[in-house]
């Protein structure tokens, strides 16, 4: 899944100073798994925007809604009859929620309220790490499932380097050797020969930006037509 | 706001003082408190619950939106818990919660967690009297003239006899009088339509 950290309550003040109505819009789903934008932190969110606007004695009115998904048309729809009330929405999607109600919506201002981290698992609660860098071309059936693209510092597809230093690795001590890992995997899953096997060069130009997809179902309904 | 600063004038305020006891350590100590007929600061309000690992971050702010000058949590010792980690968790949401109100410029001194275990009354009534005193160095909570229920410890609706669980109530607008406003009762019930919104 996405996960997201929220910004600092005093970023998200400074944006929104000027606006007296606002409108927090959560999304119910990645960001709502990693505790940053679901439906409980967006009224967080919003009494803590509620309380400070009294304390500093500036007229505000905060309203809530999550939806199930940022990132698909279908649910920022529903949106549709309350936006014009509002002086501003306060987005707690990640990156492509925001923009994409900020399309959707293109005559309202949209802020974002979290900081977009990357594409990871949760480790146990409340802590999650990078798993995936999307690199568009998966290579994970080589390296015993796990990712030197993401865990490697230096994306190496053979490694290891000179730099790896008893299981850790020479950018930052505290950080695992992706390499390390990868050894030990394949040795105790008896596919050590994986290893001999040399990587061709990564293709970086099938992860150029901004990434564009769809589904051949659908592309085909597109030709026939 | 540090406690160097002098004390608000006794007589002119009274802290509001909320503490959130769990029934099986704190509950209890605060009936031996009452057995043993200590006197403690009569400023707290002692809502029970189950474990306080059920607190969400969200109740203890909404207790200093509606006024209270300072709460507390208070569970069982650790290691005691009836639940294994009901405390542990209520630890890290009182240390989430402070830094939320922190955020907010209101003092996080005004929230706390204590160990308040079965056998100790003493220490209850102790506790208690030590967050009216802090609460008193720290001056009114400014968030209560503006609070909903501006005095008394009276709820703004009765409590339901059968809570509906909750549920997610996605695509569903909560204006800020549903949160705020006295005459809604806090926010609507599941299956209620929101406020504003035609049928």
């Amino acid at each position: 899944m996405i996960v997201a950290q929220r910004k600092p309550l005093d970023q998200i003040e400074a944006m929104l100073a000027g606006f007296e109505k606002i409108l927090i819009v959560g999304c119910g789903t990645c960001v709502a798994v990693c505790m940053a934008g679901g439906e409980k932190e967006v009224e967080l969110l919003a009494a803590q925007l509620r309380m400070k606007a009294k304390l500093e004695g500036k007229p505000r009115t905060v309203d809530e809604i999550t939806i199930t998904r940022q990132c698909d048309k279908e649910y920022l729809d529903q949106l549709a009859r309350f936006v014009a009330e509002y002086d501003v929405i306060l987005s707690a999607g990640c990156g492509a929620g925001v923009q994409f109600l900020a399309e959707r919506y293109d005559d309202k201002l949209v802020l974002p309220a979290l900081n977009t981290l990357f594409i990871g698992v949760a480790e146990g609660p409340g802590t999650w790490s990078q798993r995936c860098t999307a690199c568009s071309e998966c290579i994970l059936d080589q390296t015993g499932g796990i990712c030197p693209m993401t865990i490697c510092a230096k994306n190496l597809l053979n490694g290891p380097c000179g730099g790896t230093n008893h299981g850790k690795c020479e950018v930052d001590g505290e950080k695992d050797c992706a390499w390390t890992l990868i050894y030990r995997r394949l040795e105790k899953l008896g596919r050590l020969d994986l290893l001999e096997k040399i990587q061709a060069p990564k293709n970086y130009a099938a992860m150029a930006k901004p990434g564009r997809y769809s589904h051949e179902a659908f592309q085909q309904a597109d030709t026939q037509e | 706001m540090s406690e160097n600063q002098p004390a608000q004038p006794a007589e002119s305020f009274e802290p509001k003082v909320v503490a959130l006891c769990c029934t099986y350590c704190a509950y209890t100590a605060g009936d031996l408190a009452g057995s043993m007929r200590l006197e403690y600061a009569p400023n707290v309000r002692i809502v029970k619950i189950l474990c306080t690992g059920k607190v969400d971050a969200i109740l203890l702010l909404r207790a200093f939106e509606d006024g209270a000058d300072a709460v507390y949590v208070a569970g069982c010792a650790l290691g005691d818990c009836h639940f294994q980690e009901g405390n542990l968790r209520a630890i890290q949401t009182v240390a989430h919660a402070k830094k939320l109100l922190a955020e907010v410029g209101l003092e996080p001194e005004r929230l706390e967690f204590f160990h308040v275990p079965a056998s100790a009354g003493p220490l209850f009534a102790q506790r208690a009297n030590e967050m009216t005193d802090r609460a008193r160095k720290l001056g009114p909570n400014l968030l209560r003239r503006s609070a909903r229920q501006p005095a008394g410890g009276k709820l703004a609706k009765p409590p339901d006899a059968h809570p509906p669980l909750p549920q997610a109530k996605l695509g569903r607008l909560v204006h800020q009088a549903d949160r705020t406003d006295v005459s809604t009762g806090g926010p609507a019930a599941p299956g209620d339509l929101p406020t504003g919104v035609q049928a």
